[in-house]
This record gives C-alpha cells, structure tokens and sequence, in this order.
C-alpha cells in the first residue's frame, strides 16, 4: 500500500505526469482550462467526442495532443511541434513584405464557402482527419486567397480549434493556476492576479525554512503558492477566525509531495492567541479537529486510502460537458493530498509562540483587516515583515494608518501592480486589446519592537 | 539573509551579534546596511551610533544616537537588500523580480542560471526562491563587477547558493556542462536575441526563459528569435503605483441643517473662516489615500517562453 501511495506521489520538481497526478489542461490556446487528475479511466470531452487521458500519463508536461479518429471512436494523439524551418522563414519573409491584399472584395453575403455540412460530414465518416478537413475547407473557400496572410491564418486557426482541438499538458504550478483561475473563475481567488500574489510571495520574504502565517480566503491559492516556496521546510499555518476552517480546495490542484503537504497546518486564530495550553485544553482541541473533520469534507483528513483504487476520472468528462466554460475540479480526494491541512499540533503552536511567525500574509477581504492586524501582528517576530492584500483601499488606508500611529510597524506602503500584456509580432506589436485593469492593493510592511 | 540554517532564524530569540548584517532603517526611502563591529560607530544626520549599543537587541530594534536622534535596526531581506545595495549597474525592482520569479516557476531545488549579473538585485531573489537545495550560476562579462557581487554575496550569506562566473554569453554561450540541466533561464543583456540559442541549449524539456529587455526593438528581435525553439512566448510590463495616506480633520455642518450624507460635509472645507451658517459646524477626522503623484513610468518589458517540448 505504501508503495502504492509513492507512485502516485511524483516531486513537485517532476516533468513527467504520472497515474494519480494533478495536470492542467489547455484546450485550443486557453478557450477552456480543466484541472484533471490523470487515471487510465478518466475520460474528457472535448466538443460532443470523449476522449481518454491515458494517453497523457508518462508524458513530459509541455506535451500537445490532437484530438484524432481512430478506429474506437475519438483519442488524443502526440504531436510534436515542429523545428522551424523553411516554410516558415517564407512567411516571415511575406510578413515583413508590406501586404497589398485587403478586404475591398470582401462580401459578406455567407457564399464563400461551398462545402456543405452534409459534405463535412461525409467526410469524418470516411475517417477523414482533422487537419484533411481544414484543407477541404480551404480549397473550397471561393475568399481565402483574397484574404490578407494574417486573415488566412485566422481563418485556419479558427477551423483547427473546430475540427482539430489541440490539448496542451501543462504542470499546475502557483503560476498556472493562478492565471487559470482568474482568466476563467477570477471570484474563487478573489481577483486576486498573479502579479499581486507574485508580490505577495517576495513582500513577506517567504524562503525556506520560514513560518509563514496567513490568511487565506482566496481558495488555498495563498497557502499552496506559500508552500511550493517553502518546498517542504518550515510551516504554512492556514489560521481562521471561529471553528469552520475556510476553504483550502485549491491546495490539492498543486502535485505536493508529502514532504510538502505536510508543512501545510491549520489552526484557529484563537488557539494562536491564547497563551500556551495546559494538557486539558489540548485534548479538547483534539475533539474540536475530529468534528470538523467530519463536517467539512473537502478538507477531510479522514479520506480513506481504499479511494485511490477508485480512481472516479469519469467525473471529469461529466463537469467537463456541463460545463465548457469553467474550470472543472474533479471533487476526487486522492490520498496523497489528505495530509495538507492537517491541524496544527500544539508543540509547533509553542514554538511560534516562543519564536514568533516569519511572516504574516493575509488575503481576507471578508474580515476586518485592522482588528485582524491588530491581533495578528504580535505574533511575528521582531522584524518580521508583513504583506496584505485587498481588492478596496479604504481597508488598507486605514490600517496602514493605525499602524502607524500605534508605532507597530515601518516601511508601510500600499502599492498597486499594474499588468500589461503585448503583442509582439512582424511591424504589428502593440499592447493587447484587453488587459485587466485592477490587480487589487497590497498594504506591505516591517513589523517593529514595541517599545 | 536567509534561514538556510535554523540558527539565523528570525525569532523573538534571536539578537543582534557582532559581525551580523543589519539594515539601519532611518525612513522608508533612506536605508543603509551596515555589518555590525564591536568597535564600530555610525555616523548620520542624527548623531553618532555605537555598534556596541547594538549588539544584544532583537532586530526591529529603535537604537539612539549620543544626541538622543534614532533609527531602526531591521533583519535584511531581499527586497530590503535592493533598496540598499550599491548600483553598479540598472537594478531590478520588487515588481518585476517577484514577476520573474514566479512566472519562471522557481522553487527550492531548481537551477537557474542568469546573466549579466550586474548589481545582483535579482540574484539575491533567486537565490532566496532557489534555496535550500537549488543553485542559481550568474555570468557576467565584467571582472570587477563579477567580483563585487560576489563579495555581496558573501556578506548576505547567500554565497553556498550562488556562483559568480565571468563570461560574454552574448559572445559565447553559456558553457555547455549545464546542458540540459536548468530549469530557467534568465538574460538582462543588450542584445538577447544572440544568447538565446545557448539558453535553448542549456533548458530542461518545458523549461522557461526570461529576458528582460528596456526597448521594444529588442523584444522584437528577441520574439522573432524564440519562435525556433520555444512556445507560449508572452511578453509583459509589470509597474506599481504607490498610494500616500494621510489623516485629516475636515469642518462639516452639523445641527438641523445637517446633509444626510456624512461623507459629502470635506467639499465645505474652504468656507471655515465665514459665516454663521457654519458656526454649529463639527470637525471628522478621515483617513483619505491617493495615488503618489510620480511612479516609475517604465523599467523593461519581461519577455517570457517555454522550451519546445519533442520527444
């Protein structure tokens, strides 16, 4: 069973998939973005086919797929990009020429094409492939080569997403996850953009061997992106106002190893206020942990290992038919993922009482942040820094200010990134046509002695 | 810098010691690092400081001057580390290094190679990402610059996890023993476009680069040259705005006349010194933000991409 559970557990640093591991999806350049755990019987659909991830297990991630007829239906075949060479200095070469074609001749009168859907049809069914079909299509466009080169590709790009899906294997790092999430589900991390939680990261100096303590209502975004910086040293504590853990879904999308999973701990924020327990309190906290265990199994660490032997991929294909548009996180437990959370033990509360937090990141915009602050800050050691993040300023302003006249803190500042993503291309860079124009704000500091 | 071993850990516990690096915090835009020597003084606008004094405090410590000025003794970081080295060269800043770091996917155990290594503003962050079991290798085609970040690095303890190598990458390529082996690249050179190849070289399957160029021209070349090797090639500009607080008291009207509204009484401000209208006026304190009203309008494009992955 052990063994089992180690090959199901590849290292945070690996770059093959492997069964039971955690892999993003990219389907036709980001239309759709699944998070999927890889199991030789999980299925995805991909337009009305189904198609197997097995063939995606062993690979290197990075790989791409196409979406093929084979003789059992629809499967995800390799395809190896490739090395550029000739054909493609000629089109760089047409690119850099100045183009003469325009769309004077452009008539939108939906005769262009004389391929019939009963003719496409026809041809899937004589097992036609993708890419043939493109060609067909082409051939039988009466305005293709009347297009410009950049409207030629356009127009082929938008066949290949139909006729061809490409599927690119990606590894969920706290990159691409992040980005995923807000490109597709941005109110689960609460717009929080990667560029933010990327300052977030390196304002609260999160390193090795740290405590880092957090707050984290953004989904387990925060706690899984602290704990991949942490690689299995130090401690994450997950901490929370009253007894109902919040959320930490997102925390099992990242393949952590059990080293890391294991420096992942929760605890209520009163257990880390209170002075240090005597035993009686300790045992009562132990039942505190079991009851919510149980009642929030998303977190459950009460996962039986019996589940790995089922692995319940069909879920995927199911959410991912329902719901095209979304991430869809297969609600598989998988019990390498099971120790992440587990509640904080009462001899590691000690010590951060007796050493204090390295450092304190809070993502809470449902929380009061200056009480939270107020109460939290204690907790790090001198010299700690701190960073938090909002989506509003006034939250911030005012507990910047606070701060400061309370003299509890230094190098305050509340700063705001800004992210703009461009087009670089032959005599066309420009700065993309859509950008998001707010990442949120991010209230940054040193905490100080009091004196 | 970095609590490689648990001894250097920040802590209620921990106290300032002879020979340890500390930053003299006297506001948030004037900074200095200062290694602490027992017979040491440190002279400012405020007066003169004994390191002795020093020794024996927690870091966050207020220590005074011999006139009674003070300034705060902080544990050096990273970020507090860019605002305090010495600018050999253009540095790096806190956006676009925390950028970089995560969308190269640096974590402990990887090896990054970079290059120029310049003033070490980056360095100093990969490293800290890298720690405790990866390995950053900088080049840098400068001598002495090579060598005056590699004393840096010994005085910021990261130098078990950083190598400081001379070499034209530009000219040469990165030596081909790391073939295969990085899982990031980073370039910060004039003309990247001829060090790409190398990189591509260098690069584990899936690997990612980075190359930070200030011109346009030169992510355009830059582009045009990743497209061989490489896929998912992205370019980004990544800037902050900082914003200042401050408190004030504002007059607004009180009484019968009272606006519903509280937040609207701040416009009235201007007529305080007038009419009895406002003689039942009472004064709220607000904290109010805005944005500073000069920021840094650009510091280079981040170009990204990821290697090709064939077999």
């Amino acid at each position: 069973m052990s063994s089992n559970i180690e090959s199901t557990n590849p290292n945070l640093n690996s770059r093959l998939t492997s069964e039971g591991c955690s892999v993003l999806l990219d389907i036709n350049d980001g239309d759709r973005l699944v998070f999927a755990r890889l199991a030789a019987a999980a299925k995805l659909k991909i337009g009305n086919k189904s198609c197997s991830l097995q063939p995606l297990i062993g690979c290197s991630y990075g790989s791409l797929f196409q979406v093929e007829t084979g003789p059992d239906g629809s499967l995800l075949a390799r395809v190896t990009p490739a090395v550029q060479g000739n054909i493609t200095e000629e089109k760089r070469d047409n690119q850099l020429n100045v183009e003469s074609r325009d769309n004077r001749t452009l008539i939108d009168n939906n005769k262009a094409q004389s391929l019939t859907g009963e003719d496409i049809q026809a041809m899937k069914s004589q097992g036609a492939r993708g890419d043939e079909i493109i060609e067909a299509l082409i051939a039988n466009s009466a305005t293709f080569e009347k297009k410009t080169s950049f409207s030629q590709e356009k127009y082929r790009l938008r066949k290949q997403k139909k006729y061809a899906p490409k599927v690119l294997l990606r590894r969920p790092v706290a990159r691409s996850i992040c980005e995923a999430y807000f490109r597709k589900y941005p109110a689960k991390i609460r717009f929080l953009r990667m560029d933010t939680l990327s300052l977030l990261l390196s304002m609260a100096n999160v390193s090795c061997h740290s405590d880092i303590l957090v707050v984290d209502m953004v989904g387990g975004l925060l706690t899984g992106s602290v704990a991949e910086r942490l690689g299995g040293t130090g401690f994450v504590c997950n901490s929370y106002l009253g007894t109902a853990p919040y959320s930490m879904d997102i925390v099992r999308i990242f393949n952590f190893s059990d080293e890391i999973c294991k420096r992942i701990v929760r605890s209520p924020i009163s257990d880390l206020l209170i002075q240090k327990e005597s035993p009686e309190q300790i045992i009562h906290h132990d039942d505190v942990c079991n009851m919510e265990s149980l009642t929030n199994n998303q977190v459950s660490t009460s996962v039986r290992v019996d589940e790995i032997s089922d692995p319940s991929g069909s879920e995927i294909s199911e959410q991912g038919a329902e719901n095209v548009e979304n991430i869809n996180i297969p609600a598989i437990r998988v019990s390498k993922s099971t120790k992440a959370g587990e509640r904080a033990q009462q001899e590691t509360i000690n010590l951060w009482k007796e050493n204090g937090f390295s450092s304190l990141i809070i993502a809470a915009p449902d929380l009061d942040t200056w009480t939270l602050v107020r109460d939290l800050l204690p907790l790090l050691s001198n010299s700690a820094p701190f960073a938090i993040y909002h989506q509003y300023l006034q939250p911030l302003a005012t507990c910047m200010h606070n701060l400061q006249v309370g003299k509890m803190a230094i190098g305050l500042q509340i700063t705001e990134p800004w992210l703009r993503e461009y087009q670089v291309l032959p005599s066309r860079t420009h700065p993309c046509m859509q950008m998001s124009a707010f990442g949120g704000y991010i209230l940054s500091g040193t905490k100080i002695c009091s004196s | 810098m970095l609590a490689c071993d648990s001894a250097n850990k920040l802590s209620f516990n921990r106290f300032i010691s002879n020979g340890d690096l500390v930053i003299v915090y006297e506001r948030h835009d004037n900074m200095k690092p200062v290694t602490v020597s027992e017979n040491s003084v440190l002279q400012n606008r405020f007066g003169v400081f004994k390191h002795s004094d020093w020794i024996g405090k927690p870091f966050g410590s207020k220590v005074f001057s011999n006139k009674g000025g003070f300034v705060y003794l902080l544990a050096p970081t990273p970020e507090l580390w860019t605002l305090v080295l010495s600018h050999r060269t253009q540095i790096l800043y806190i956006a676009d290094i925390s950028f970089v770091i995560m969308y190269l996917e640096i974590v402990p155990g990887c090896l990054v190679m970079e290059s120029g290594t310049g003033s070490g503003s980056l360095t100093t962050s990969l490293a800290r990402a890298v720690a405790p079991t990866g390995h950053v290798y900088t080049f840098d085609f400068h001598e002495q610059r090579a060598a005056s970040a590699r004393e840096d690095f010994e005085r910021t303890g990261l130098s078990s996890l950083i190598s400081v190598n001379v070499r034209d990458i530009q000219d040469e390529g990165f030596s081909d023993e790391f073939a295969g082996l990085a899982d990031a690249v980073f370039l910060d050179l004039p003309q990247p476009w001829l060090a790409i190849p190398s990189a591509a070289k260098m690069l584990k399957q899936d690997g990612t680069l980075c190359s930070f160029s200030p011109c346009i021209e030169q992510v355009q070349r830059s582009c045009e040259t990743l497209q061989t090797s490489f896929t998912d090639i992205r370019t980004f500009e990544v800037l902050l705005r900082t914003y200042e607080i401050r408190e004030e008291r504002m007059e607004g009207i009180s009484g019968e006349g009272n606006v519903a509204n509280g937040s609207l009484p701040c416009k009235r401000r201007q007529r305080s010194d007038g009419s009895n209208m406002l003689s039942s006026s009472s004064s709220v304190s607000t904290v109010m933000a805005r944005p500073n009203g000069e920021a840094r309008g650009h510091t280079g494009y981040l170009t990204f991409a990821r290697l090709k992955c064939l077999s």
